[in-house]
């Protein structure tokens, strides 16, 4: 049986559900409400398929004063809302309710502004990540955070869990990203907080908007540092004997004063599950292996790429392996990419995201193994090995009952370990439903009445993803 | 006045600010005192984080380093020096241009998101904090993040503190991501550009893939002509060949011109510290931010008013220095209107608004915040006024 629990459906809501869908219909075309069975299935859950609930209603707005108008319309009629990006949440952020509106931002997904002086790129939350970087490539930019599931998820669910992704070392993750929002308040006003320029004045909101899960506010646009693209990159794979030996590398590197933009860790398991499916080039003959990547020009990356084998060398390392075209290049980070999808063809797994000081790492991988190995299941790594965010991927039989418990109670162990050590439940998927009864771990009561209070101070009849983030218990109203 | 109420403990500050609290009785959050009135002229009984001192945790190989609010940034300098790391963010010192004395401290530099010529390519200070504790206006000891770099666990209370420059509560404890020194810095110049062209040239050059970490514009003056900067950081081959590149890139707006590396370091601090601006020359100094799309239009305004000018971040900062007799208030109505977010840094004229206001509904969601933490205005009354 599921383990995490919803809170009961208000039924003085669902049974005003034809007077609900009617008021909505006064406000988008016919065509942007979706209200059958059939039709709001995809909206039933996110990427943490375990979970499911069909919603009320699902509105697909198409321009900002639509979203504002259908936030205002709920907030007068006491009707929760739930904010959705691409539906790719791997913590249940955007899981709906049976009495709650689904809005969906997926119809805005426009550019709006490139800005080549500014170096930023104006657009609608609903464009994907992926999009963002193709409108800006020809003018030899990107846009940075770099999700593995960038082809789907949107801007704003970016937004909503502040995402990462591998190059994050060097580029920093959403938040450092963004200039500025526009933003659609619960009861319907539009602000735009931050902006063109590089800081404004006044309290950080913008700040605290991004990785608020769509409990302050639903994204409508965003203004986003762009940054050119480097003359060239290329990832190098280090083979290593042992997961010791990789994490102490990866230490040396950044001690000796190179911060690479990227250094992915896979351990065996992981290794072999993507080379299966990427056919990438993966060493399978060693237990640990890096995806280490330099960018500039070949002289610069030559010269790079000498100081990081050099140190390796002085780890043990076993097999170095440079790509050596662009098509090599695009399947080494297909294969790591591809991490979950491809785990996902060989067993049921649930994700995990915390992360650690990189110096706990040879004592929290053997233990997260001894944690796994305790429910008797299997477990493969894939991590962001310079800023220390883990993905363990707990390999489990979704068909047997006991099996998904065993899974979700290692997971909650691993994260308890994460937070012990020094680190945190999540590093860049979020606390959605699926780490929201954790938050007592991390925070102690003054904590979270402080960031209730701050919640409170946007929405303060929780209509915005109401069962999400904060532990149930203990709410006030 | 008085010695300032100094606790030594995070407990003893947490006592004073409950009995602050229930007398109702505002105070005055000060570090080391060299801000002047950055953020607003303050009023309340002085509470000093001088005694709360001393780098708690630092692992150069995680790239982290955490330490009590009024620890001295020299103090942190230093020890990031010994291992070859620094602040990215190049955090500016205020005492040269506002003639103040005493130590800037770490609390204060997170309090007030204080970044120098960096901010163009890694980012400000606000996005190198990683965690904070602080203690809230119901004497709440609060901590949010933490010492690890990806973090996204409930609301970016890190975020926020950043630039809020204490009205939300006392910092206690900051930690920040640090990065390696680069192994070299190589400071090129293009002479005698108008600031106009300079921007230009200063976008030109950013939107390469050759990794500017500062453009600059010093414009001309008397006893000199204008000069417009780019730095290079790295290992010493790159930066070489990226000068180059970059010199071919540019050479429709003339010849770059190397300094040596001396001459560039102190250049790069004049630069960040505003020291052109500093003496008695300059009745009031404003500092704007702009997107650099607008800073043509900030620089019209300036000279139209006989201002003197500089610009850092590639035009996304303009400092501007107006002498005794020109009329700041209009300067400062234009430079808004134009897009620009002015911000007054001295001022002769102190009934002057440091801040223009933020529009009514971002003010009253932001006095909503600022509630959230301090229910009884007890932090910093006066600070970012207009705004909270
Ligand atoms: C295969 C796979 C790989 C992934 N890899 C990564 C990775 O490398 N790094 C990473 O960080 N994440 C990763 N994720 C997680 C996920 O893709 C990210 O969290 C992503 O940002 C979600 O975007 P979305 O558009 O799908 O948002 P959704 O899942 O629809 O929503 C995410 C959250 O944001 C809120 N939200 C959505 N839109 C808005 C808005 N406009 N305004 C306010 N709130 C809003 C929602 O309520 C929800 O809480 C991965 C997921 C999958 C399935």
């Amino acid at each position: 049986m599921s383990a995490i629990a919803f809170p009961a459906p208000d039924n003085t809501i669902i049974v005003r559900r034809d007077e609900i869908i009617a008021g909505l219909a006064r406000l988008v075309e016919p065509e942007c409400l979706v209200t059958g069975d059939d039709e709001m299935r995809p909206f039933e859950t996110d990427a943490l398929t375990a979970y499911r609930r069909m919603p009320l209603a699902v509105v697909l707005p198409r321009s900002t004063q639509e979203v504002s108008a259908v936030l205002r319309y709920c907030h007068d009629a006491g009707v929760n809302v739930i904010p959705r990006g691409a539906g790719t949440s791997l913590a249940g952020g955007a899981i709906p309710q049976e009495d709650a509106v689904v809005i969906g931002i997926s119809k805005l997904n426009k550019v709006l502004d490139f800005n080549i002086a500014n170096r930023t790129i104006t657009v609608e939350a609903g464009i994907t990540n992926l999009a963002v970087s193709a409108a800006v490539a020809p003018e030899g930019f990107f846009y940075a955070p770099d999700p593995s599931s960038q082809l789907a998820c949107t801007i704003g669910g970016n937004i909503g869990m502040n995402s990462g992704g591998a190059h994050c070392l060097k580029y920093g993750v959403t938040s450092n990203n963004v200039l500025g929002v526009k933003v659609v308040l619960i009861d319907g006003t539009i602000i735009d907080l931050g902006g063109d320029a590089m800081d404004v004045p006044g309290l950080n909101l913008l700040g605290l908007m991004i990785g608020s899960e769509g409990q302050l506010g639903i994204v409508t646009e965003a203004i986003l540092r762009i940054i050119p693209t480097a003359e060239g990159a290329r990832p190098v794979l280090f083979g290593f004997d042992s997961s010791e030996d990789a994490g102490a590398c990866v230490a040396a590197i950044i001690a000796a004063g190179i911060v690479p933009v990227a250094m992915e860790f896979m351990d065996k398991p992981a290794i072999e599950i993507c080379e299966a499916f990427a056919k990438a080039g993966y060493p399978l003959d060693v237990e640990a292996m890096l995806i280490i990547e330099v960018e500039g020009s070949e002289a610069e990356i030559d010269a790079s790429l000498a100081r990081i084998v050099a140190i390796a060398r002085q780890h043990g390392v076993r097999v170095v392996k440079e790509s050596k075209s662009a098509i090599e290049t695009a399947q080494i980070w297909k294969g790591r990419k591809s991490a979950f999808g491809a785990t996902g063809r060989v067993a049921d797994y649930i994700c995990m995201d915390g992360t650690i000081p990189t110096g706990q790492l040879p004592y929290v991988l053997k233990r997260m193994s001894e944690i796994v190995a305790g429910y008797g299941l299997r477990v493969a790594n894939v991590f962001h090995a310079g800023d220390g965010n883990l993905h363990p991927l707990i390999l489990f039989n979704a068909n047997d009952p006991t099996e998904q418990a065993k899974a979700e109670s290692a997971g909650n162990d691993i994260l308890k370990l994460c937070v012990e050590v020094g680190g945190c439940l999540t590093g860049e998927h979020g606390v959605g439903i699926e780490k929201r009864d954790l938050m007592g771990v991390q925070f102690n009561a003054a904590d979270l009445n402080q960031q209730l209070r701050v919640r409170a101070a946007f929405d303060a009849d929780w209509r915005l993803n109401p069962a999400k983030v904060f532990p149930l218990e203990g709410r006030t109203s | 006045m008085n010695a300032p109420a100094a606790p030594q403990s995070e407990d003893e500050l947490a006592a004073l600010i409950d009995k602050a609290v229930s007398d109702r009785a505002p105070l005055s959050i000060v570090g080391g005192r060299t801000r002047g009135s950055i953020g607003g002229r303050g009023n309340g009984a002085p509470l000093s984080t001088r005694a709360l001192t001393g780098i708690t945790l630092y692992e150069p190989a995680e790239m982290v380093i955490s330490a009590r609010a009024g620890t001295p940034l020299a103090e942190i300098e230093s020890a990031l020096a010994t291992k070859g790391q620094m602040l990215p963010f190049e955090p500016m010192d205020h005492r040269a241009l506002l003639g103040t004395t005493g130590t800037p401290t770490i609390g204060a530099i997170a309090a007030g998101n204080i970044s120098g010529p960096r901010r163009v390519s890694i980012g400000a200070a606000r996005d190198h904090l990683i965690g904070v504790r602080l203690v809230n206006g119901y004497g709440d000891i609060i901590k949010s993040g933490g010492r690890v770099m990806k973090n996204v666990t409930g609301l970016d209370l890190v975020k926020l503190s950043a630039g809020a420059f204490g009205t939300l509560g006392v910092l206690t404890e900051v930690t920040f991501k640090v990065l390696p020194r680069p192994e070299t810095a190589m400071t090129l110049s293009l002479d005698g550009l108008s600031a106009q062209n300079a921007v230009s040239a200063m976008a030109e050059a950013l939107a390469t893939p050759f990794e500017i970490s500062a453009a600059a514009h010093v414009s001309a003056n008397a006893s000199a002509p204008s000069l417009t900067f780019l730095r290079l950081e790295g290992f010493s081959e790159s930066c070489t060949y990226r000068a180059e590149r970059l010199s071919k890139h540019l050479d429709n707006f003339g010849t770059l011109r190397l300094l040596e590396i001396d001459e560039g370091t102190a250049l790069w601090q004049r630069i960040r510290d505003a020291e052109d601006f500093a003496g008695s020359d300059f009745a009031t100094v404003l500092r704007v931010h702009v997107a650099p799309s607008k800073a043509g239009a900030i620089v019209d305004i300036a000279h139209a008013n006989k201002a003197s000018i500089m610009l850092d971040w590639g035009g996304g900062l303009i400092w501007l220095g107006l002498a005794q007799g020109a009329d700041a208030s209009e300067t400062i109505q234009r430079i808004s209107e134009a897009g620009g977010h002015p911000m007054i840094v001295k001022s002769a004229v102190v009934t002057l608004p440091v801040l223009t206001p933020a529009s009514p509904a971002i003010a009253a969601l932001a006095r909503k915040v600022k509630h959230a933490f301090d229910p009884h205005g007890i932090f910093n009354p006066g600070l970012l006024a207009g705004h909270i």
